[in-house]
């Protein structure tokens, strides 16, 4: 075998491993530059994608308030932390909103869910999942206008026998070919409601 | 492989760019790459952003070791290599992600595969290690762009087979300007499962190889049938 790289330096094992090491250490310096460079931007742009998927779920005219401020931090049934953004209209919460997490048929579905204070389905979006392109990804809204069905759901409507898919005798469609997917979605949402029918009064409650 | 030593023969570009696009294709001659490949390729437009995200980190790696390549020694290349590469696309994922977060949200996932793309550790291995920056560069292009080519091809033909479609999403990833791109084909098609999931990537993969050999096949008993008629052409 040829070796094209030729050199004048000297070739020792110090040499090797100063090379080696420099680079390195090079490398991470970059990456450690990077990070703090962009750390403030990203934060800022998840902050924006925090805010426009809260505005696509929680109709502007119901609240005047700024979302994403002074979120309430309650813990649902399993105990996990569960970040609620409230919609207020002077002073009365009008909605809530908080992410609902869905297993997948390739892991976690992320959505977010808004309710307004009745308990009635705003609004939810997908906002992370790793589904198969082509078919589960039609629970995204830019996909297909599936996850437009839940709006003005609630526990009661349709009754908890019937909140599934339509191969498990539910009322909501399955895709032809993704059955675990919706399935998921279906009982995420039905969970985010049990959630708000289980934490109603500190939900409601207004802020100080 | 020829020695760097050598005087090096004026470099030839058209050579460079249509090994890279056809002869020396890194899925259809060289079969590298083939788990990014059949990962993301069930429609056209992911095929595209991977195909393109893949290109700008292959100039870029392949451009860069060409100009350090007096430097780096034959017994720690490969891992400077890594290093290199790792560096370079996780520096394009943070600067995307930070300054053009539309398109890191369609392409994020792609990036991210790209550092265990072996075809870019192969081009910095076999050609820009070799070769001076200026022709690394367009072989970092032309391979990129052959890479691209297939995986359009792949995933085209998958999306039309498998969901009716072609080039579905290609507004989100190109902006609303290229919305003209989505196609609806096949009308209430009710889909073909198996053309999207990992088996009809193989399947459509293997049709793809069998062709590109067919295709050289012919060319070459063209060329041979012409060699014998005019004997000035060796």
């Amino acid at each position: 075998m040829s070796t094209a790289v030729q050199t004048s330096l000297p070739r020792g094992i110090l040499y090797q491993a100063l090379l080696l090491g420099g680079f390195t250490l090079l490398a991470a310096a970059l990456l450690a530059v990077a990070d703090r460079v962009t750390r403030e931007p990203i934060a800022l742009r998840h902050a924006e994608d925090l805010n426009a998927s809260l505005s696509q779920v929680m109709p502007s005219d119901i609240h005047d308030n700024d979302l994403a401020a002074d979120p309430l931090t309650l813990t649902d049934a399993a105990g996990a932390p569960v970040l609620v953004y409230r919609a207020l209209r002077e002073g009365q919460v009008t909605g809530v909103a908080y992410q609902v997490i869905g297993n997948g048929y390739a892991g976690e579905i992320t959505l977010i869910l808004a309710l307004d204070a009745e308990g009635h389905v705003l609004g939810t979006r997908v906002l992370a999942h790793k589904e198969t392109p082509g078919l589960g990804d039609k629970i995204e809204a830019a996909k297909n206008d599936w996850i437009l069905a839940f709006k003005g759901r609630s526990l009661g409507d349709p009754p908890a026998e019937r909140w599934g898919v339509k191969k498990d005798g539910g009322t909501f469609d399955q895709f032809s070919g993704a059955t675990i997917t919706p399935r998921a979605v279906v009982r995420a949402i039905k969970g985010g409601l049990e959630f708000f029918a289980a934490n109603q009064t500190e939900l409601l409650a207004p802020p100080r | 492989m020829t020695d760097a030593a050598k005087p090096q023969p004026a470099t030839d570009w058209g050579r460079i760019t249509r090994d890279g696009l056809w002869g020396n294709n890194v899925i259809l001659a060289q079969a590298l790459a083939l788990c990014p490949t059949l990962a993301v390729t069930s429609t056209a437009t992911n095929g595209l952003g991977m195909g393109l995200a893949t290109t700008a980190v292959l100039v870029l790696s392949n451009l860069l070791v060409s100009l350090l390549r007096g430097v780096i020694t034959p017994e720690v290349r490969i891992p400077i290599y890594i290093v290199l590469i790792a560096t370079l696309v996780t520096l394009v994922d943070l600067g995307l992600n930070a300054y053009a977060h539309e398109l890191h949200k369609v392409l994020g996932l792609f990036i991210a595969l790209i550092v265990v793309n072996c075809a870019i550790l192969g081009r910095a291995e076999s050609f820009a290690s070799k070769n001076p920056a200026a022709a690394s560069a367009l072989d970092g292009l032309a391979i990129g762009l052959g890479f691209t080519l297939v995986l359009v091809v792949l995933g085209g033909v998958r999306e039309v087979i498998g969901s009716g479609t072609l080039f579905a999403g290609a507004a989100q990833l190109l902006g609303s300007s290229f919305g003209f791109l989505e196609l609806h084909l096949i009308p209430n098609y009710r889909g073909f499962l198996l053309a999207i999931l990992p088996p009809g990537g193989f399947l459509a993969l293997g049709f793809l190889l069998a062709g590109k050999r067919l295709i050289d096949a012919r060319a070459a008993a063209n060329r041979r049938r012409q060699a014998s008629a005019e004997p000035v052409l060796s």
